[in-house]
């Protein structure tokens, strides 16, 4: 009775939803917690268990930015360092975590660096961190995303997550991106 | 009765859980070699969800002991609603009245998701199973809980049956004895 492959839309054949649905946060913080002891249980240092976390926001981030620009502006990308910048503080952060981030300021003592800032990042509402790990961030995990989504829409960066008026996202731009925007500036 | 109380509308976007539980799962598929260790593994994190998620739901919903498995069962359908989003229906009782089905017509946790053709065995949304076991078991109802049909896989629907097996008496707490 059973043909196999019926029904076997494939995903690309599907129109892409919407974006809308919403699940409780209940449920992401709880999804969190062990996604955070799922690393903890694999790392042997602090850092260890970091460096998991952003690797795992890197592969969310990696996926998110197709899905964004194809559905909130139309497959164009951005060119420009500080309209890509303007588009996770916005358009992006809104669209994921349902408001803006909070602030966004360039670095008075070195031109490459950013900070986005946020007082109460969603992955840390429920996290209390242990007194020895105190630098821990939770964080580093949208520091991921964030680093995965300038990277792969070509602003290659690196993003820290740390403990500074809340969250601060550092993010720091390849020297090559600099050149090229101030480039585009010129003309 | 419950319809009318009023969930804390704290919400999320769906694609960042979404995300964020399939790259738990395929970093687990790298981790472990086996797709059924993962599946089993997937099956305890929803467990810990589970033993967790019941304290919230009571106090948001405010609900009372269950009478029967039925209101059991309808009570699950409300959690469904509250935490993912979905109306599922509750069908296919078993004529002893111990056994019946959630009926998802779209899952969330699938929505961003294709099983590649080596992971067929994979039980995805596992975690869901393993929420309802946790849940309940933390109110003294000891269940199975398992995926029959899955969008995944090409189902048309995905269909996760709850089976009783008893109730639990009240333990010591270890060491009291």
């Amino acid at each position: 009775m059973s043909l196999g492959g019926r029904n076997k839309l494939s995903i690309l054949d599907k129109p892409l939803s919407r974006g809308k649905g919403e699940i409780s946060l209940s449920c992401f913080a709880l999804l969190f917690s062990e996604v955070v002891q799922y690393c903890q249980n694999k790392s042997q240092t602090l850092l260890d268990l970091q460096n998991r976390l952003h690797e795992l926001g890197r592969r969310v981030g990696t996926k998110l930015i197709d899905i964004y620009f194809v559905r909130e502006r139309n497959g164009k990308r951005e060119t420009k360092l500080l309209s890509i910048l303007l588009y996770v503080k916005s358009t992006f952060w809104k669209a994921l975590f349902g408001k803006e981030a909070d602030k966004l300021e360039h670095s008075n003592d070195d031109e490459n660096t950013y900070y986005l800032m946020e007082k109460e990042p969603i992955v840390n509402r429920y996290i209390s961190v242990p007194r020895d790990k105190s630098s821990l961030n939770c964080a580093v995990f949208i520091a991921g995303i964030i680093e995965a989504v300038l990277t792969g829409t070509g602003f290659p960066a690196k993003v820290t997550a740390h403990w500074h008026k809340g969250t601060t996202y550092m993010i720091k731009f390849e020297e090559s991106v600099m050149g090229r925007d101030s480039q585009l500036e010129e003309r | 009765m419950s319809r009318s109380t009023r969930f804390d509308t704290k919400k999320v976007n769906s694609e960042l859980v979404n995300l964020t539980y399939g790259t738990l799962v395929a970093q687990m598929v790298k981790d472990l070699d086996n797709p059924d260790d993962v599946s089993k593994q997937l099956d305890r994190i929803g467990y810990n969800i589970g033993i967790r998620l019941i304290e919230d739901f009571l106090s948001k919903t405010g609900t009372a002991r269950c009478l029967d498995l039925k209101d059991t069962a309808d009570k699950i359908q409300t959690a469904f609603r509250l935490y993912l989003g979905v109306q599922p229906n509750v069908v296919n009782w078993s004529p002893a009245g111990d056994e019946f089905s959630f009926i998802l017509d779209s899952n969330p946790l699938t929505e961003l998701v294709e099983l590649p053709e080596n992971l067929k065995q994979l039980k995805y949304s596992n975690v869901i199973c393993g929420a309802i076991r946790g849940a309940l078991e933390m109110v003294q109802l000891d269940v199975q809980s398992w995926i029959v049909q899955d969008q995944l896989k090409g189902d048309q629907n995905t269909e996760i049956r709850v089976k009783f097996i008893r109730r639990l008496e009240d333990a010591m707490p270890a060491g009291e004895d």
